[in-house]
């Protein structure tokens, strides 16, 4: 149980490329926080620097109240839970979990305790005999944990731990870790591309681009107040849809192709900008009323739950998330875009414009 | 049940093309006893001529039938002490092929795993170079530098001693090839899962690094223990003492001591002694064979 805090950490690799840049965070004792970013933003690097399998170049990293820059990763007192689980194939699922423990010297009874205690509380007594290629991959990964668990870390990292899964194991392992860790009170970095992963388990999450910290927040802040252009297209599925759109002083929004589409409220920015809606946040109707705009409809995607209809508002492709119970109406089609729902982003920076 | 019914009528035609196929079966086994037929019928003859004396050898050459000297033969080539000295027995030689065989194969397992390891997970500067290093060291077999050799075995007065017959030998570049090879494909997590688990670099590599490769030490043993057993010219020029002479040296030596003092070479025991010296390579690779394809063909990962 710790906090642990980042103080511009940096890492640039010799060969001079730079993984990460200057990155303050500050992580509360008992959070649980997820690194969320496409393929080589840095998240991974960024574990790897907390777990010390990667050098820190420059800034600060404290876990508890411990400067931990130049310790050995065994020092650190963290567990890590890897993507492909490794486990050491030769050894027993208990070996596993005991070896850790075994190189600390501590006494065979407490590690005994230790092991049982996790086999209990992850289901995994009756395979402690069993080799790790003798195991399902949900096993797997669940030893990964219990090896994780049974050291009684300041901090667990994991690194992609749910990806070589299939989708329903995914769905339980996500909720069985996000359990354990909060009976355990365990302070958590976790590494993920998957943003359901990161929208469900997180406290927190932090969103990565390129080496840099695009926004920090609970989940329910990224999705509803993304900080830039990057977070709101990034988070949610289907993605963002975003217009070419132009802002004059008085916050009248004009769509590029398309015209105005309504004012805010008040907002001193004028200017090019990027206009974002949720696909669900989107009405379709088959009468032209106030600003809203012609849709052409393209195709559509049954979900079950809920339809995604594809199109294009002027030149620009546009999905509409319309719930089942919405029937796609007859004729020609008029998307409203409310204007309390919009994002609105400069179109130079990516930044969120304030509202 | 509409497929079942046509199976049945398919089956006798399936089993009228299956008969046809046996026919190729049948070439490709004649084929096979043929070939080992071939490699085996020297051994066979030797086998048997062994249980001849040395007479039937001189008059007749190879034997092809049974005689009643066998036991004899092996008895004498076993323990009857002979040579110039008349103090080696084959029991010594024996003793001496195994010690060299053993060692050879530690020997070199031990410092090419330890090459290996050094060269994969230390990223000391120039380890890909010192690797080439090794490797062209392959260009340099024995044959080519034995005379360095010898000397410098030679100048530290290693001649006709064990360490004198194993050392100079027990660098590898297969080895170490081998085990590099290995290495890598061991996953780099485990390597890291280990360092938070607070392994050392000492704890790593006996911990989980040696027991991940036993199917490849396995494989490794067993072609340096044959490569070591079989060595001729190098056990030939460090032992000069006939106590020191291993298995392969000894049996030209058995003829050779008697065909000096105008007898007749014991053709018989010598034969005895040949297949003595065949079988424990022979052996190792029967009790070792299914680890030994493990090794070459799967890792246990």
């Amino acid at each position: 149980m710790a906090h642990v805090s980042l103080k511009a950490l940096e890492k640039i690799y010799p060969n001079g490329y730079h993984a990460v840049h200057g990155t303050d965070l500050e992580i509360q004792d008992g959070e649980f926080i997820v690194l969320v970013g496409p393929s080589g933003c840095g998240k991974s690097t960024l574990l790897r620097m907390i777990a010390g399998l990667e050098d820190i170049t420059s800034g600060d990293l404290e876990i508890g109240d411990r400067w931990v820059n130049d310790l050995d990763p065994a020092d650190r007192d963290i567990a890590m839970v890897f993507q492909n689980y490794a486990l050491y194939p030769h050894m027993t699922v208990y070996n596993n979990m005991a070896y850790g423990l075994r190189n600390r010297k501590i006494s065979k009874e407490d590690i005994d305790a230790a092991v049982r205690g996790a086999a209990d509380m992850l289901n995994l007594n009756d395979y402690l005999d069993r080799r790790p290629s003798q195991l399902s991959g949900g096993q797997r990964q669940r030893v990964a944990m219990g090896r994780a668990i049974v050291r009684e870390p300041a901090l667990f990292l994991f690194d992609e731990p749910l990806s070589n899964l299939d989708a329903k194991l995914r769905n339980q392992m996500r909720i069985e870790i996000r359990n354990l860790q909060k009976k355990l009170g365990t302070t958590s970095v976790y590494v993920t591309h998957d943003q359901v992963e990161a929208m469900t388990m997180a406290d927190r999450i932090v969103v990565l681009n390129a080496g840099q910290i695009e926004q920090i927040g609970t989940p329910a802040e990224i999705y509803h107040q993304p900080a830039s252009v990057f977070v709101a297209s990034f988070m949610g599925a289907p993605p963002m849809n975003m217009l070419e759109a132009t802002l004059n002083g008085a916050g009248a929004i004009e769509v590029a192709g398309l015209g105005a589409i309504g004012a805010l409220n008040s907002t001193p920015y004028s200017g090019p900008v990027k206009v974002g809606i949720r696909p669900e946040k989107v009405k379709l109707s088959n009468r032209q009323e106030g600003d809203n705009q012609p849709f052409i409809h393209e195709f559509t995607e049954e979900l079950g739950a809920a339809r995604l209809v594809h199109g294009r508002l002027g030149d620009m492709p546009f999905v509409v998330n319309l719930h089942q119970e919405d029937m796609i109406p007859e004729g020609a089609l008029f998307a409203s875009l409310p204007v309390e729902t919009l994002h609105v982003f400069e179109a130079d920076t990516g930044k969120r414009v304030a509202v | 049940m509409k497929s079942s019914v046509t199976s049945a009528t398919n089956l006798p035609k399936i089993n009228r093309r299956r008969r046809l196929v046996k026919w190729e079966t049948v070439i490709d086994h004649s084929v096979l006893i043929l070939g080992s037929a071939l490699m085996l019928f020297p051994v066979l003859l030797t086998i048997m001529t062994s249980s001849y004396d040395k007479l039937a050898f001189a008059k007749n050459g190879l034997q092809f039938g049974w005689s009643d000297k066998f036991i004899e033969n092996y008895n004498k080539a076993l323990f009857e002490p002979s040579g110039f000295s008349g103090t080696i027995d084959g029991m010594t030689m024996l003793s001496n092929s195994l010690i060299l065989g053993l060692g050879f194969a530690v020997g070199k397992i031990v410092i090419s795993m330890m090459a290996a390891y050094a060269i994969v997970y230390f990223r000391f500067r120039f380890a890909t170079f010192s690797f080439w290093i090794i490797f062209t060291t392959l260009l340099l077999p024995l044959e080519v530098r034995i005379l360095p050799s010898y000397e410098v075995i030679q100048s530290f007065g290693l001649t006709n001693t064990y360490t004198g017959l194993i050392v100079p030998l027990i660098a590898s570049a297969t080895g170490t090839f081998f085990f590099r090879q290995f290495f890598r494909s061991v996953p780099e997590e485990l390597v890291e899962a280990a360092r938070i688990d607070g392994a050392g670099p000492v704890k790593f590599f006996i911990d989980i690094l040696v027991p991940l490769s036993k199917t490849m030490i396995a494989a490794m043993f067993i072609i340096m223990f044959v490569f070591g057993w079989n060595q001729y010219l190098w056990p030939t020029l460090i032992t000069t003492e006939e106590g020191m002479f291993t298995l392969v040296r000894g049996i030209k030596n058995i003829i050779q001591s008697f065909t000096d003092s105008n007898a007749i070479p014991e053709y018989g025991v010598g034969m005895a002694l040949t297949i003595i010296t065949m079988l424990p390579p022979v052996l190792i690779v029967v009790f070792f064979q299914s680890w030994f394809v493990k090794g070459l063909t799967e890792s246990d990962k």
